[in-house]
């Protein structure tokens, strides 16, 4: 499963590992996390994120 | 109360109880050659409410300004714009004194200040009020300008936008108002600011700029957190937010160099010649003497950026990649570079640079000019020719 980085603050979301602190489960693709959900580290929205 | 440390009134029921720092000079990195001040403020209302704190060695400073309009324990609120340890710096102490029955601050600045002072914040989410009996605080989120948690907050009864670093600048003084600073400064630490602080995030300014009117906030103060307060003309300043976040090419060009035994900054002399030949304004910005911050607003600024410097120990000059590493983690738009150096022997250093103006995403028409020792005539014309060409390119840019 492919890796998304934040174009804002450069965090990498890893499918591998999730975001279990907002409710995204290890396993979880980029793809089928809800729209509302927002970077962990800088607040910005879902489509401020480009495939690494 | 007596105080030898006073409040200044802004507005009906808004004081700054900020502190001024006249000679910080290093400011985590950014030279600061007047100063700066850390604004706070203290709204009167039936919530009386403190916005913002300051650095923490001015916290007793910030109390005793306070409380030459009332007793600190008088406060209700706390508002946290901004979790930068500048702004929050004196929070653990103002809290001890205040006993504050809420401190609020936007959810990233919550995660913020939990780990700076194990501080927990009431959470205020985006658009949303408090009401202060007879006045009301709207906050409203500016992620990334210039941290995740930053906010600004607007009192409605005195029409104040507490812009947090919005708008700001590094200078210090002991008047509030911009309108009673010369015009040529301001203009100038403005330009320092943004380009050194939110260049980054210019995008994002845009998009607040275009949002910002149909709040229908009657602004009449705008408050940052450093510098001085605007009362008059803040179209003007929102016209210079618009022209520095839109970074659109300018007819300018910066030589920016380093030099052991002057041959690199031969060179560098003579591209600047071909760039005044060709009519162009130049300046040139010797590493020895001009720290990242003061290259980086030259930068901004131009249009044609040359980078030189010698080759040391088979890598370039480290000044250089301290400078290009600043600089492209800023990442200016709109840049035409050029690269080259002097080099004894191996001579990585032009390619180097030339590397990373390429990772900077400038244009970069010519190759890298690597020469060895010292210039011959033929490099210096070279050298000169690369001022004049791209020069003249730039200004067909311009002109378009």
């Amino acid at each position: 499963m492919e890796k998304y980085i934040c174009d804002v603050c450069g965090y990498v979301y890893d499918p591998e590992k999730g975001d279990p602190d907002n409710g995204i489960a290890p396993g979880t693709a980029f793809k089928d996390i809800p729209e509302d959900w927002v970077c962990p580290e800088c607040g910005a929205p879902k489509d401020s994120f480009s495939a690494e | 109360m007596n105080s030898y440390f006073n409040a200044e009134k802004i507005s009906e029921n808004v004081y700054w109880v900020g502190a001024v720092d006249w000679h910080v000079r290093d400011f985590h990195g950014y030279k600061t050659q007047r100063g700066t001040t850390y604004n706070a403020f203290l709204i009167i209302d039936e919530k009386i409410t403190l916005v913002d704190t300051v650095k923490k060695e001015f916290a007793s400073e910030m109390l005793a300004r306070i409380s030459s309009v009332i007793p600190p324990e008088k406060i209700d609120y706390i508002i946290s714009n901004h979790a930068e340890p500048d702004h929050s710096g004196s929070l653990p102490e103002a809290i001890a004194a205040i006993k504050p029955e809420k401190l609020f601050a936007s959810s990233f600045g919550a995660k913020t200040l939990k780990p700076y002072y194990d501080i927990d914040a009431d959470v205020v989410p985006d658009g949303s009020s408090i009401s202060l009996g007879k006045g009301t605080v709207t906050f409203v989120e500016t992620r990334m300008l210039h941290w995740p948690d930053s906010m600004v907050s607007f009192y409605d009864r005195d029409g104040v936008l507490f812009s947090q670093d919005a708008f700001g600048m590094h200078l210090a003084g002991s008047k509030l108002w911009a309108d009673e600073y010369p015009a040529d400064i301001l203009d100038y630490e403005a330009r320092k600011y943004f380009c050194n602080i939110i260049n980054v995030q210019s995008g994002k300014v845009l998009a607040l700029l275009e949002s910002l009117p149909k709040l229908n906030l009657d602004i009449k103060i705008v408050a940052p957190d450093h510098g001085p307060l605007i009362r008059k003309d803040f179209d003007k300043v929102l016209a210079l937010y618009h022209e520095v976040a839109t970074q659109a090419p300018v007819p300018r060009a910066v030589v920016v160099y380093a030099t052991m035994w002057h041959a690199t900054e031969m060179l560098a002399r003579a591209f600047a010649d071909g760039v005044r030949a060709q009519g162009m304004e130049v300046k040139m910005l010797d590493l020895a003497v001009s720290d990242r911050s003061e290259v980086m607003t030259e930068v901004a600024n131009a249009g044609l950026i040359a980078f030189g410097a010698p080759t040391m120990n088979n890598n370039v000059f480290p000044a250089m990649m301290d400078t290009l590493t600043y600089v492209r983690g800023l990442k200016p738009l709109n840049k035409t570079g050029f690269a080259f150096g002097s080099c004894g022997w191996s001579g990585e250093g032009a390619k180097q640079i030339s590397e990373q103006i390429n990772l900077m995403k400038f244009e970069q028409p010519l190759p890298f000019l690597q020469v060895k020792y010292r210039p011959s005539d033929e490099e210096m014309k070279r050298a000169f020719d690369a001022g004049y060409q791209l020069a003249e390119q730039l200004c067909a840019k311009c002109a378009k």
